[in-house]
């Protein structure tokens, strides 16, 4: 029984390689496009419910999709708050606070050399660091409530953003300085007019990066202590009861929520920066 | 996040940077005067003392669990548990540091290795390409230190303690930023570069070794150092669920359980020192490879 279930698995898994290596062959065309990554990720599933019921996986090491799936419709309300809780009280807040305030001090900063040049190495350094440490600091200085997860996002969001922007701040090159310095250009009007737009880029990358470290962040601040909910909080306490559909579940959630964040943020960096040779041209 | 241009800064940036470091330091013992002040001033009114300005931030910066420790207070606390301590005592953070250091090297060696063999197969196999890499970007969108716990627990359900399982934590965070980096590396030569080696009649291989390898060493290297920070922070997460056993995550935990702010701090420095160590090692082994490769400046 096992041994039929595992060898319809393999054969899943050539089937649906082969079909890929054909489509992969068919060149351009947007259908083929997106149609080799489902159908990568659906053998992968299908791969993964097949291996786990036929080789008796007990459901508390790795349950199969169909379980996490079940969790996931099962449990839609108490997702739901952890989401609200985690996502937009936690993640979102600090993030909106985090990378307003970078960006406000990359454009104070940018004023300076002397600044810019002290800031730069620093903040290059700090982004490296692991800030998610600050975790348990900022539990214990704002309580176990949605502002220390706030806070938490929000210092690490800081950093990236503020780097990302400064940089991004001094991409326009002398020349185009230059030019908005012999049309008599206000310190203003050359930011809006030239800085800004020539930053946009950067701007949209330390945003991107952001948003994934906001999660990160939001999830991980909740295992130093929450309230009795929050995406942290369900992970780790299902599975101390080895409950892992519902861990699955939470980490659907999350995929889901990252990605969308993710998104919405390409899209708008398409809106703001359609001009640029990175979003041409495809 | 990491610029290479470290030929602009060098001597001319040192009094700016020395500057920003003083600054920060100064807001630092400024917020510890602003959020140790209500328990000195608790603590003042039951001895019936008042205090004066210049006894008030005096306390402030020497109590024994202050919510913000001043910087001095660290430092002693880092001097103590680094050099006082014996190395092999449970109380030492180069004990705990090696722990984590050890996991880290690991997990990053693995995550570096299977990064650039995943994204040679992604440049050079159009079916990779096509199903794997999507799935290699979006897996950049989703939290993956947050099912650090499950992994150590699921692992742990099965036999597995210790090394192996924080080593897989940090292997998983370090790939993927090398295989997104090495695939734009390897791509990175220009048409009209690839056509010269065809006309010399250059083979695969060599194509690979003279051309794509040395043209992505600039980005192999820039995620490289993203990859080792990413393994430590993984090391470190990886860490917590293990019940505070060793290394410097457990360092943090103990602290957060026991309100020893001071051992917190000083483990968050001990883990901002490792990562500087291993993004510099990064920097000199960078600096080695591309001078052997005749990238000399």
């Amino acid at each position: 029984m096992s041994f039929a279930v595992i060898f319809a698995a393999l054969m899943i898994w050539f089937g649906g390689w082969w079909m890929n290596a054909r489509l992969a062959r068919i060149r351009g065309g947007r259908g083929a496009g997106a149609l080799a990554p489902i159908l990568f990720g659906v053998t992968v599933l299908v791969l993964w419910e097949l291996l786990v019921r036929g080789l008796g996986v007990p459901g508390a090491i790795l349950p199969p999709p169909s379980a996490i799936g079940q969790a996931f419709a099962a449990n839609l309300p108490t997702l739901w708050a952890d989401f609200i809780q985690t996502f937009v009280k936690g993640a979102l807040s600090g993030y909106v606070i985090g990378c307003s305030v970078a960006f406000a001090m990359a454009l104070a900063v940018d004023r300076s050399d002397f600044l810019k040049r002290g800031l730069l190495p620093v903040g290059n350094f700090m982004a490296a660091l692991p800030i998610i440490g600050m975790a348990p600091i900022f539990v214990m200085w704002f309580g176990f409530g949605w502002q220390s997860k706030a806070a938490v996002v929000a210092v690490m969001c800081f950093f990236p953003m503020l780097v990302n922007t400064v940089q991004g701040l001094a991409a326009a090159d002398r020349m185009q300085a230059d030019l908005m310095r012999t049309y008599a250009a206000s310190p203003l009007q050359t930011l809006m007019k030239l800085k800004l737009p020539a930053a946009g880029p950067f701007i949209f990358n330390g945003l991107k990066i952001c948003t994934t470290l906001a999660l990160i962040g939001a999830i991980v601040a909740e295992f130093f202590g929450s309230p009795t909910l929050g995406m942290g909080f369900r992970i780790s306490t299902q599975v101390g009861r080895l409950a892992l559909d519902m861990v699955w579940a939470v980490i659907l959630v999350a995929a889901l929520a990252g990605s969308a964040f993710y998104g919405v943020v390409t899209l708008l960096e398409r809106a703001a920066t359609f001009w640029h040779p990175s979003q041409r041209g495809r | 996040m990491f610029d290479d241009n470290q030929e602009g800064s060098g001597m001319r940036s040192i009094v700016p940077i020395l500057t920003v470091l003083a600054a920060l330091i100064a807001i630092w013992y400024a917020g510890a005067v602003a959020l140790n002040a209500d328990w000195a001033r608790q603590q003042a009114e039951r001895q019936d003392r008042t205090l004066t300005t210049s006894e008030l931030i005096v306390e402030t910066w020497n109590q024994d669990r202050p919510r913000l420790p001043a910087p001095h207070q660290v430092a002693v606390e880092l001097w103590d548990t680094t050099v006082e301590k014996k190395i092999t005592s449970k109380r030492s953070l180069v004990y705990h540091g090696w722990v984590t250091l050890s996991v880290t090297l690991a997990g990053f060696g693995f995550g570096a290795a299977l990064g650039i063999a995943l994204a040679v197969a992604i440049v050079y196999s159009r079916t990779m390409d096509r199903s794997v890499m999507p799935w290699v970007i979006a897996s950049q969108t989703i939290p993956i230190l947050a099912i650090a716990p499950m992994i150590i627990v699921v692992l742990n359900s099965i036999g597995m303690q210790g090394f192996i399982p924080k080593a897989i934590i940090a292997t998983y965070l370090s790939f993927f930023p090398v295989t997104v980096g090495m695939v734009k590396g390897l791509r990175a030569p220009s048409a009209m570069q690839l056509d010269q080696m065809k006309t010399w009649n250059a083979s695969g291989l060599q194509g690979f070794l003279r051309l794509r390898l040395p043209s992505s060493m600039p980005y192999l290297f820039t995620s490289l150092k993203i990859a080792v920070a990413a393994s430590l922070v993984g090391t470190i997460i990886g860490e917590l669920p293990t019940g505070a056993v060793a290394g410097l995550g457990a360092r943090l935990l103990a602290g957060s359980y026991y309100g020893q702010t001071v051992q917190i701090w000083s483990a968050l420095f001990g883990a901002a020192v490792l990562a500087a160590l291993l993004i510099l090692a990064v920097g000199v082994f960078e600096r080695i490879v591309t001078r052997h490769m005749g990238f000399g400046r």
